[in-house]
């Protein structure tokens, strides 16, 4: 009864029902199975999953924060999954980011969605890539994914994007060291924020380098300057989104990044669910805890791997 | 054993100024007779002495602004007050007038500080709670009724809008007819430290800037006796930062201040000697005495080094202080009024300029009016009684006092040079940099409290059960209604074609790069309100979003 | 994992003018040591705006901070909003300089618990605890 109410809350965008959706499936609740085959898969097709990343301070949730602005602007309902990091210690989080999006909260057509990494293997994928899918069931066009780009699960949960933007500011200079290796292979877009800062000229010219680098590969990354405190360079930002998006789906670069989201999603899903199971074994294991432990791994899995 | 030649200079400009400003009494003495020493001095007075210590009203002026410091004159005793309506808080201010406060301190409500009337919808719940409402000209008129502006000092908490209430407390003097020129005070103005720890902007930092620059420009030709800002630790120690952080995030702020307006074409000596600051002094006697000397130190190095401030009172840091609210308890709270009594001292070992002590009562409401008196009667008994007045920086050449006056001095420059490197105070802003150091002081500290590694007399320790509830003061619910009724009797009364034709030139002028000051006295002379010049700014220069 | 069910989400909001974040960062941070989720919302926001915010996040207690003296109107506020978006499950607890009589009062407006300076975080932190398990336990 209650998964009655919560899918005809969900059909009518009723912010509740979105909002308990979300959870459910982020609790691996068993109501997720009928809450997430309710979802209408043509509308996930059709949204647009935005990627935004970058180092703390790079200013990201000011820029979504605009970026919504200018989407609605437009009279796209948006979706924004805010992903923070759950300390290692407590397994809590403070999640902040709304902060600078609270502009939006009166705003039905904004639906913003705070998550922890809460720490898992995998899983964050699962989860994010749920939300995703239910806010897209709910009639966001516009699907924005905000994470640091530090963690390995933050990496990961970018690759559910369809495009990717990294987020950068003049005067974080060792932050930008650090990540350079891993996002800046994947973005798509690299914007240069508080472009009104000194060095950023200097930082954005190292991105045209950068951008036009093994540009065999991928010679389609756009360079843009904002100053999101000032609403300054979205215009061109959402050019340069539309003008990827353009180009991925001519390409087919957009289908075949969706496959990839696709299957990470069914693997993070597998590992989530037979991961409760195998935590129970292990933790009954007593005295057959001997011998090395990929060979109980193989075991426990049911499987014999030595032949 | 010779002179050294800085000693000789400073007994010469000593000589001068005991001419002009003779002390307050012929001869300071201990109770058995003896006289007390105007300045001790080390027996052996060389270049490091002169270089990190030297002699008070000299450069670095560790030792304090003045030479004589207060056996010419005592500290101003400013008690920071306001509440309800204009008419409530002036009988407040003339009693504290009558009861011997030397200076006035205006606090104003909320929506008056977030540049919303009385009317607005945010507006709701937070009238005349925490200061006085002022939504237009008419209500400082009733605030400062009966009140010589040209005989007072006033002081003003506020920083977003501050260039709109100068103007109100100008078009005030007019009234009674005392110029702009005779006005003695100070607006708070900084608002830099509202978007790291007291949370009452408007706009962004750039147009908030061009405002404070304008207002300096406007004062130094209408207004010379104005403090034109408080740069203000104060908020910064409140929000949780230790002693170090209050020192470098104010600097650092006042760094940022002196470069926009030198940024905006004014000239550095012309503008310097009006900056004052703002400090917290917190119960750690020995930490706050070393850190009021400090600040001084420092901030006289980074006038002349970095700025090449010419003027000697370009260099001198003058401050005011409040003793620290953070420290107040709800518990047992007469022990407040020993916790302020400590403080307050360390504030005047430190050479403060002026005082507010806060009351006992104010962990759980507004002060009443006779807790405000033992506030103030507590800097009268330092004053009068404490022996400690007599004599300038007689804690100088303490080892103690000194190792701790050059580690916080060198630590706070460390953390400026930290927020340079990231661009400034605006970026390290942007970036919730300065926010999270002073969110992880504040923390920390809290969990000692928690795990009891901190005492807290009457918190955490030495606990009774307290039965008797102190009466404390409540502001009437009624006091809402009546300002929204007399607000809107105001706007059916003034002329407004003409509030419109102000606010029209203010909307251009702030459109343009001109001096806003002169349209906003114009418009305040309308009787355009407080939300309604706000909001003309607000259309030109946008809003900040915490 | 067992312990993942255990992780509730809570809403730390400053409603009103006030911008004196000090306690409300600590009692967010405080949570989140004590394996919360902490959605913080910031200064200066309205009672609706913390109230969608809480519906969004699907928060399973809201608490509410305030020093300005304002919360006899603004605490049951943000109580209404969240009645008026069909949350009045979501259990509403409130500190900051509250005099005593005002307490009682603001129970009887359907404020779940006020607590005032002094009071030691733990105590605190098992109300949150307290108020989360019993939405969670009435939703299902």
């Amino acid at each position: 009864m209650i998964s009655e109410q919560l899918l005809r809350g969900l059909r009518e965008h009723d912010p509740r029902g979105i909002a308990r959706a979300i959870s459910l499936v982020e609790e691996n609740d068993p109501l997720a199975d009928e809450i997430l085959s309710s979802i209408d898969d043509s509308l996930v097709d059709q949204a647009m999953v935005l990627g935004i990343t970058g180092p703390p301070g790079a200013g990201k949730s000011t820029l979504t924060d605009r970026i919504i602005s200018k989407y609605r602007s437009q009279g796209s309902r948006v979706g924004v999954i805010a992903v923070d990091p759950s300390s290692p210690i407590s397994g809590g989080a403070i999640l902040g980011d709304r902060i600078r999006m609270m502009g939006h909260a009166l705003d039905k057509d904004v639906v913003v969605r705070s998550m922890a990494t809460r720490g898992r293997l995998g899983g964050l994928c699962a989860a994010a890539g749920a939300a995703v899918r239910i806010l897209a069931g709910s009639g966001c066009s516009v699907i924005i994914i905000e994470t640091v780009g530090v963690g390995q699960s933050e990496m990961d949960i970018i690759r559910l994007a369809d495009i990717t933007a990294l987020v950068l500011a003049p005067g974080l200079g060792d932050d930008i060291q650090a990540m350079k290796a891993g996002l800046l292979e994947v973005a798509d877009i690299l914007i240069v924020n508080k472009a009104d800062c000194a060095g950023a000229e200097t930082l954005a010219m190292d991105m045209e380098c950068i951008a036009r680098e093994g540009g065999n590969k991928k010679n389609t990354t756009q360079v843009c300057m904002t100053t999101a405190s000032e609403g300054k360079g979205i215009d061109e930002l959402l050019a340069a989104i539309e003008t990827v998006d353009a180009s991925h789906r001519e390409s087919g670069e957009r289908r075949t990044r969706r496959e990839k989201a696709y299957d990470l999603e069914v693997l993070d899903w597998a590992i989530e669910m037979i991961k409760p199971s195998i935590i129970e074994k292990i933790e009954n294991l007593g005295h057959a805890r001997k011998g090395a432990p990929r060979l109980l791994a193989s075991k426990l899995l049911g499987q014999n791997n030595l032949g | 054993m010779e002179k050294h030649p800085a000693h000789i200079d400073w007994e010469k400009e000593l000589a001068k100024n005991l001419n002009r400003f003779p002390e307050r009494k012929e001869k300071f003495t201990n109770h058995g007779g003896e006289e007390v020493p105007r300045l001790a001095l080390p027996d052996k007075i060389d270049d490091a002495y002169v270089e990190n210590i030297g002699f008070p009203g000299q450069y670095p002026y560790t030792r304090g602004v003045q030479p004589t410091m207060y056996r010419g004159r005592f500290w101003t005793m400013r008690q920071y007050a306001g509440f309800s309506t204009a008419a409530e808080s002036n009988k407040r201010y003339r009693y504290l007038l009558e009861q011997g406060t030397t200076g006035l301190s205006i606090a104003f409500d909320l929506p008056t500080q977030i540049g919303y009337d009385s009317d607005h919808q945010m507006a709701a719940g937070e009238v005349g709670k925490v200061g006085v409402a002022i939504d237009s000209l008419a209500d400082m008129e009733i605030l400062f009724d009966q009140i010589p502006l040209d005989k007072v000092s006033t002081s003003m908490t506020i920083n977003a809008p501050a260039a709109i209430l100068l103007a109100m407390y100008v078009a005030v003097g007019e009234q009674q007819g005392i110029e702009s020129s005779k006005l003695k005070g100070t607006i708070q103005n900084d608002i830099l430290k509202e978007y790291v720890a007291r949370g009452t902007y408007i706009f962004p930092p750039k147009p908030s800037l061009r405002l404070i620059t304008d207002i300096f420009k406007w004062c130094t030709e209408h207004t010379p006796d104005f403090n034109t800002i408080s740069i203000s630790g104060y908020h910064i120690r409140e929000a949780g930062s230790t002693a170090v952080q209050e020192v470098a995030f104010t600097l650092a702020n006042g760094i940022t201040y002196v470069q926009a307006a030198l940024d905006a074409g004014l000239e550095l000596d012309n503008f310097a000697p009006r900056l004052s600051f703002f400090f917290n002094a917190s119960s750690d006697i020995l930490e706050e005495v070393s850190k009021f000397r400090a600040a001084r130190r420092l901030w006289a190095r980074i006038m002349k080094e970095r700025f090449n401030a010419q003027k000697p009172s370009s260099r001198m840091l003058r401050f005011h202080t409040q003793t620290a609210g953070y420290t107040l308890t709800a518990q047992q709270i007469d022990n407040n009024i020993v916790r302020v009594a400590l403080q307050a001292l360390s504030a005047v070992l430190g050479g403060t300029q002026s005082l507010h002590t806060n009351s006992r009562d104010e962990a759980l409401a507004l002060p009443t009016e006779d807790s405000v008196r033992t506030a103030l009667r507590t800097q009268q008994v330092i004053a009068h009684e404490s022996g400690v007045a007599s004599s300038v920086d007689p804690l100088a050449g303490s080892y103690f006092i000194e190792q701790l006056t050059d580690r916080i001095e060198a630590q706070a420059s460390e953390l400026i040079a930290k927020i340079d490197k990231a661009g400034g105070v605006v970026p390290a802003i942007e970036d919730g940099f300065i926010q999270r150091q002073i969110e992880n002081s504040a923390y920390e500290y809290q969990q000692e409290i928690e795990k009891g590694e901190r005492i807290i007399v009457g918190v955490n320790e030495f606990k009774i059960e307290e039965k008797t509830k102190p009466s404390l003061l409540r502001v009437d619910p009624e006091v809402e209604k009546a300002q929204v009724q007399s607000l809107k009797e105001l706007r059916q009364r003034r002329d407004n074609r003409k509030v419109e034709e102000a606010l029209a030139n203010l909307s251009e002028c702030a459109l343009s790069s001109s001096n806003l000051m002169p349209e906003i006295l114009a418009a305040v002379k309308t009787y355009a309100t407080l939300g309604e010049i706000c909001q003309v700014l607000r259309k030109v220069f946008g809003e900040y979003r915490g | 994992m067992a312990e993942q069910k255990k992780t509730y989400r809570v809403l730390i909001g400053k409603p009103g003018l006030d911008g004196h974040d000090r306690g409300a960062k600590f009692i967010a941070r405080a949570l989140r040591d004590a394996g919360f989720e902490v959605v913080y919302t910031g200064i200066r926001r309205t009672p609706e705006e913390i109230a969608a915010a809480a519906v969004q996040e699907d928060v399973s207690a809201v608490g509410l901070s305030l020093l300005s003296g304002a919360h006899m109107s603004l605490f049951p506020a943000v109580v209404k909003a969240l009645k008026n978006s069909g949350a009045g499950d979501i259990p509403v607890l409130g500190g900051g300089v509250i005099p005593d009589e005002d307490i009682a009062l603001l129970k009887e407006a359907g404020i779940n618990a006020v607590y005032t300076p002094g009071t030691p975080v733990d105590k605190i932190i098992g109300a949150f605890r307290a108020a989360c398990e019993t939405q969670k336990s009435g939703r299902n």
